[in-house]
């Protein structure tokens, strides 16, 4: 489009000698170690903190645990969308390859993410509702939005030529990025019309330190291990569409 | 030395993990016509839907009249006319009704001049017969009357000449040697022997690499 | 951009953005109106789901006034996205596409004028055709004004939503079904404020507020949606 090179020239060059995948690929495999380690030690001290050390919920006891799982992954199901989103958007503006192979990398992730936090969601509403599908607000705009994932993913398999479905796609996790706001109003709308004065999941009434800190531990952890996969995706995707560079062969001879 | 009308610079595809051409770079002037030739599947259709800007899986810069193609797109589709594999006929409109729409998506053709077009292909008569009932060879002349009726400077032309009789192909090069001497300048593809003086050739199979 | 004034006499602009438009909606037009069963098509699929829901579910005639909102429009909006794999896909295999996108003309006016036609050959004659579902599904008399003017306002929305989805995947042989998934969950903030327009109409609430809102969606529609259609179209195309 007519925009995209005008654009080029006020950008300066090292933006594009840093996202070029080879430099990527290097700078991921010094970082990683790091984000492991420290994913690990997030994950498990907050798991042990949220189980063994939180004091337990007045009102629901110990099943309101599940937070520790629901809210951090339900929170990063939805950045990891602007993530693609934004990815995409630099991709499609700048031409920039890594930028795709981001967007590529992060929806199999924030759909899992999703079903995760749907998951956890439906198992906490077990004891909590009595059933375990209630149309609460959240848990419906975290199930759209697992659709918008599948469909940004069915979009992505169909088109074979891989820069065409980057570009593809990144229109669609643009439109779904505007309407997202918008989706999630109407459902939260549609929700109190038809279910008033429902318990609200995470919506607690001034949580005790004790209690959230240990769910801030979790988040940050979280965010650690997305950082962790989306790494090892996105590696994995540089090699797989830089199979033929030489410096990807040199790579491969040297092992 | 014409003025530089289109430039291709380091131009590189690659298609179904074949590289097509790598490192492509020319030049072409006022008045000058182009023959890109080579195999089937060398990439003469993806070079020229590159070069109309219809294709954007490549890599390297294309300069229209010295300005790099970004900045003048607008421009570029006003000197334009592209003839694909698709013939952009509607099967269900008249052939005057598709012509009147190139019209209205083009500028500075008046609309009387498409009967004086669909004179000159040969379809004096079928004015008002929907598409769908002319045969192959009329069905693509229909497309090809746009190459009376444009004003357009550069013709991409993908294989003018299939479903097309000898004299019609004649007529054609006639057009085209037409063009190129006011000053407009012509790329094509075609399996025929062209017969036309100052014809240069690019030979994408040279490039391809074959290793 | 100023260059290009001045090196281009004012003759080879061409005809105006109005005219642009007007000559793509009237060929829009004349080409919906030469297939003619694909303009009935969507209408009849329209009735027939309106007919499966009393058929299984039951034809009490209070239950179905309570469902009736959500039903007509359910109905709607599968019909409209029925109708929208076709939209650019003649045009995209005879390569008319093409021509369009090559042409100095804003592609923004082409596609606008394109999804304006759809929703006049669907849209339209969808929400001409909605009271009589509504008497089907025993909808009160008092939500007819409603269900019309919510569908109105909602269906155009519902057109240019659908046309990008039929712009990404005009080029994909299994285009179909690929496109509900893509388009359907950004159908729901239509097919909630729609349908609650109509609910209100039927409890007697004010109708204004629905209606700003299905309004104010379709106002960012018709602004961000062609764009959105014009870089898919663009992608398709190129790819």
């Amino acid at each position: 489009m007519a925009k995209n090179k005008t654009e080029k020239n006020w950008m300066p060059r090292w933006f594009y000698q840093l996202a070029s995948p080879r430099w990527c690929y290097d700078i991921t495999g010094k970082l990683l170690p790091a984000f492991s380690v420290l994913a690990l030690l997030l994950l498990l001290g907050g798991t042990v903190w949220a189980l063994l050390f939180a004091p337990a919920d007045y009102q629901q006891g110990n099943s309101f645990r599940i937070i520790y799982i629901h809210v951090p992954s339900a929170i990063l199901a939805q950045s990891c969308y602007m993530m693609m989103a934004l990815a995409g958007a630099i991709g499609l503006i700048w031409k920039m390859k890594v930028a795709d192979m981001v967007a590529k990398a992060c929806a199999p992730l924030g759909a899992s993410l999703a079903l995760l936090a749907l998951a956890t969601g439906a198992i906490w509403g077990k004891p909590t509702w009595g059933s375990w599908w209630v149309w609460d607000a959240r848990l419906t705009s975290m199930l759209i939005l697992l659709f918008l994932y599948l469909g940004v993913m069915a979009l992505h398999s169909a088109i074979e030529n891989d820069s065409t479905a980057a570009q593809s796609t990144a229109v669609l996790a643009l439109v779904g990025l505007v309407n997202i706001p918008i989706i999630k109003y109407s459902v939260e709308w549609w929700n109190t019309l038809h279910q008033p004065a429902t318990f609200k999941l995470t919506e607690k009434p001034a949580m005790p330190a004790e209690m959230w800190l240990p769910l801030l531990v979790m988040l940050v952890g979280f965010y650690c291990f997305f950082a962790v996969s989306l790494m090892l995706r996105l590696r994995h995707e540089i090699l797989r569409r830089e199979r033929r560079s030489s410096w990807v062969q040199a790579l491969v001879e040297s092992r | 030395m014409p003025e530089s009308v289109l430039k291709v610079e380091n131009l590189y595809c690659e298609r179904d993990e074949r590289v097509l051409f790598d490192g492509l770079s020319f030049e072409l002037g006022a008045g000058e016509v182009l023959q890109i030739e080579g195999q089937n599947g060398s990439g003469k259709t993806t070079l020229l839907r590159i070069l109309s800007g219809l294709s954007r899986n490549y890599e390297g810069e294309l300069f229209w009249r010295g300005e790099p193609m970004a900045d003048v797109v607008d421009e570029y589709r006003q000197a334009l006319l592209y003839f694909g594999h698709l013939a952009g006929v509607k099967a269900t409109l008249t052939p005057q009704e598709n012509l009147g729409w190139y019209a209205a998506l083009q500028p500075g053709i008046d609309s009387a001049s498409i009967d004086t077009a669909l004179q000159q292909v040969g379809l004096a008569g079928y004015e008002d017969v929907p598409c769908h009932m002319l045969s192959a060879g009329q069905h693509r002349r229909v497309s090809l009357a746009r190459l009376y009726l444009s004003q357009a400077n550069l013709w991409i032309l993908d294989e003018p000449f299939t479903a097309i009789d000898k004299k019609g192909v004649a007529q054609k090069e006639q057009l085209i040697l037409r063009h190129a001497a006011a000053g407009g300048t012509v790329i094509l593809t075609t399996h025929h022997e062209l017969q036309l003086d100052g014809l240069r050739r690019l030979n994408l199979d040279q490039l391809a690499g074959t290793s | 951009m100023s260059k290009m004034a001045t090196n281009e006499p004012a003759r080879r602009r061409g005809p105006s953005a109005v005219g642009v438009f007007r000559a793509a909606l009237k060929r829009d037009l004349l080409l919906a109106f030469r297939s003619k069963s694909d303009l009935v098509n969507p209408l009849i699929f329209f009735l027939m789901v309106a007919t499966l829901f009393p058929l299984g579910v039951s034809p009490e005639p209070g239950f179905l006034a309570l469902l009736a909102p959500g039903l007509v429009w359910v109905a709607a909006l599968l019909a409209t996205l029925l109708s929208m794999d076709s939209l650019f896909r003649a045009d995209f295999e005879d390569g008319t596409l093409e021509q369009a996108l090559l042409s100095p003309q804003p592609l923004i006016l082409i596609v606008l004028a394109r999804v304006l036609a759809h929703w006049i050959m669907t849209g339209l004659p969808l929400t001409l055709m909605a009271p009589l579902l509504g008497l089907m599904l025993f909808l009160p008399a008092d939500g007819m004004g409603g269900l019309m003017l919510s569908l109105l306002l909602g269906t155009p929305t519902l057109s240019l939503i659908g046309a990008i989805g039929a712009a990404l995947t005009v080029g994909l042989r299994k285009g179909g079904v690929l496109i509900s998934l893509l388009v359907l969950p950004l159908y729901i903030p239509v097919l909630i404020f729609g349908s609650g327009a109509v609910q209100a109409a039927v409890t007697g609430l004010p109708l204004a507020g629905y209606l700003a809102l299905l309004g104010a969606m379709l106002a960012l529609g018709v602004v961000l949606a062609p764009l959105a259609i014009g870089a898919a179209l663009r992608i398709s195309v190129s790819g």
